[in-house]
């Protein structure tokens, strides 16, 4: 095992601490980051908690109850089919996170190795990659996943797949252009130089040294995904009823604006507060780690 | 047969590598048809100014440039294998274990994200197939050979814990770590400061003679040269312009280029002496390769300028040990 040949790690660990001492001190000093931070806090104990913040099916409809303005017993009110908005919300924030993080990993399983690839041996297998990638990235992302929703059909898994595959090419962009600055770096010349393989070089020299950008844009890419998913359930064309999903939550309250606007403003709201998190926390990310505002 | 001795110890055998690059303004020559010989034990110098050449004969020598762009000809012929014979499998079983490489700049050369037993444990494991906990031994070892204190420690630590000359030590650790037969030293003390400069060509000189090491140094800087070296090539534009001992080299520099070189180093006490002045210069700057000029390539900066410098390419000439391309000698 690595712990008995390496007893003497305190030399890099305390180093290690330090480093992440530092970045965490820069990212309290961001307010708007950390503001981010909190609402994405918000959310991940709203979805792994939903079930004891509301006890209950937030799908059971109660028709008597339809439509009723915010109360003591229904705290953001009911829909048109009585039922909680706020279970629904609640409920809600777990769908879209499961969206966001699905999205993110269909966007860097296929993105990221296809942009390490692309980079680092160029010529003939760049070309092919980047002409794909320019045809994809011709779409708008939001028209290239309402394009494959229509291809592959509605649902959950085929929200996820259609939204990550819109992301991909952002990923693919973004790996090869880091990997064509990193393949440059005399320490990757001196790994081939002792004799390391292509996928050594790659996995061990390069992605590693890509990685802060990858990690700000799944940040991004999961505020995106959240936006592009709800927009789909809006449209019905993402997540499918009774399922709690604030983009189709958003859609059904639209018919019910006027007389009963609680319905469609707090499914919006969790979608605005979701994204802002999701936004915030990124640009404050990049803040921090981007080697370009250090020290 | 002494004559088949001596090709014996010949480690490498260089002929006429001509090394060039496609790119969009047309095709530039970088190494012109070199010829260079590196016995066993042996430490070849080579100097030039910046651009004549050196480092792309190091990196052709290991098949380190990438082709396209890069195009190169001629025999590198190592242990009498054909390096550019070779594939790209059996290359990478050369680089490193018996060929290594020594880069310019420590700052770079090591990976940010890797510690430096990773590192050095890495090519220890690829050439040697050991287990990752033997490597990391050897690797800590391979430290303590190059006398970084502590290493054991040292070697969880990552490059930007460790100052220029450390990293340079554990770059040069790195590329001993398998006994290379052979170690190609890109000027290796370039960014470091004077007193790191001598304890790093001292570590070299230590290493060199427990490993039994061939070292090409290539470096503008003659003092390093002078100090290390025993035979000595001149580039300038990608040809070797003169050859020769290092000795014959510092006394009795024979091309006006090794002479220009020669004066620019600054001596003390040296003003006294000869009664001069300022410091000598060889004036202009090296052309670009793509306008070569005709004749000698060094014509258009040259002190001792023939009208047949301009007009054809000077002949090599044999002349007290010195190997010369000069008309001067003809």
């Amino acid at each position: 095992m690595t712990e008995t040949t390496q007893p003497h790690a305190w030399g890099t660990q305390r180093s290690a601490d330090s480093q992440l001492k530092r970045n965490w001190a820069k990212l309290r000093r961001n307010k708007a980051a950390l503001f981010g931070g909190i609402l994405i806090l918000i959310y991940l104990i709203t979805a792994l908690l939903a079930s004891v913040l509301f006890p209950g099916s937030p799908s059971a409809p109660n028709l008597i109850h339809s439509l009723e303005r915010p109360s003591i017993k229904h705290p953001l009110g009911t829909d048109e089919l009585g039922r909680s908005i706020l279970g629904r919300v609640i409920y809600g924030s777990r769908v879209s996170l499961l969206i966001a993080i699905g999205v993110v990993f269909v966007g860097l399983l296929v993105g990221v190795p296809l942009g390490l690839v692309s980079g680092y041996y160029g010529g003939k297998v760049d070309f092919g990659i980047q002409r794909v990638t320019d045809t994809l990235l011709a779409f708008p992302g939001f028209l290239l996943a309402l394009a494959l929703v229509s291809v592959l059909g509605v649902g959950l898994k085929n929200t996820i797949i259609s939204v990550g595959i819109s992301m991909v090419p952002i990923y693919i962009r973004l790996v090869r252009g880091c990997t064509l600055s990193v393949k440059e770096q005399t320490y990757v010349e001196a790994a081939k130089a002792v004799g390391t393989r292509d996928r050594i070089i790659l996995l061990r020299h390069i992605l590693p040294n890509v990685m802060i950008p990858i990690t700000i844009q799944t940040s991004l890419g999961m505020g995106m995904g959240i936006l592009s998913a709800a927009a789909l359930g809006f449209l019905g064309l993402g997540v499918q009823p009774p399922t709690p999903e604030w983009g189709a939550m958003l859609g059904s309250g639209r018919a019910y604006l006027f007389h009963a606007p609680h319905v469609a403003t707090f499914p919006g709201m969790a979608i605005f507060l979701a994204v802002l998190g999701f936004n915030l926390a990124g640009d404050g990310l990049r803040d921090v780690l981007d080697p370009r505002f250090r020290l | 047969m002494p004559n088949g001795i001596i090709e014996q110890e010949k480690l490498l055998r260089v002929s006429n590598l001509r090394t060039r690059f496609h790119i969009y303004e047309g095709m530039v020559t970088a190494v012109d048809g070199i010829n260079l010989d590196v016995y066993r034990g042996e430490t070849l110098g080579i100097v030039g100014e910046s651009g004549c050449g050196k480092t792309v004969t190091a990196l052709s020598i290991l098949r380190l440039l990438a082709s396209p762009p890069a195009e190169i000809q001629g025999t590198i012929l190592f242990e009498d294998m054909n390096l550019l014979d070779l594939n790209l499998n059996e290359i990478r079983k050369i680089r490193g274990n018996a060929i290594s490489m020594i880069f310019q700049e420590p700052m770079t050369s090591l990976n940010p994200v890797l510690t430096i037993g990773e590192q050095i444990s890495e090519a220890i494991r690829l050439h040697q197939g050991v287990a990752r906990q033997d490597a990391w031994s050897k690797a800590v070892e391979m430290l303590q050979m190059v006398q970084i204190p502590s290493p054991e420690m040292r070697a969880y630590e990552y490059p930007h814990q460790l100052s220029g000359g450390m990293r340079q030590r554990a770059m040069i650790a790195m590329a001993l770590s398998c006994r290379p037969r052979l170690l190609l030293a890109d000027e290796p003390t370039t960014a470091l400061d004077v007193t790191i400069q001598a304890q790093i060509v001292d570590l070299m000189e230590r290493l060199k003679g427990e490993f039994k090491t061939s070292i090409v140094l290539i470096t503008h800087n003659l003092g390093l040269i002078a100090e290390m070296a025993k035979r000595v090539l001149v580039m300038y534009m990608g040809k070797v312009v003169e050859e020769a001992p290092v000795e014959d080299l510092f006394q009795e520099p024979l091309h006006p280029y090794t002479q220009g070189l020669l004066e620019s180093i600054p001596w003390i006490g040296k003003k006294l002496k000869t009664g001069r002045k300022q410091l000598q210069e060889i004036p202009g700057i090296v052309p670009s390769l793509l306008e070569m000029p005709e004749g000698c390539r060094f014509h258009p900066r040259c002190s001792r300028v023939m009208n047949i410098c301009s007009k054809e390419e000077p002949p090599l000439v044999q002349k007290d040990g010195h190997r010369v391309l000069c008309w001067l000698w003809k």
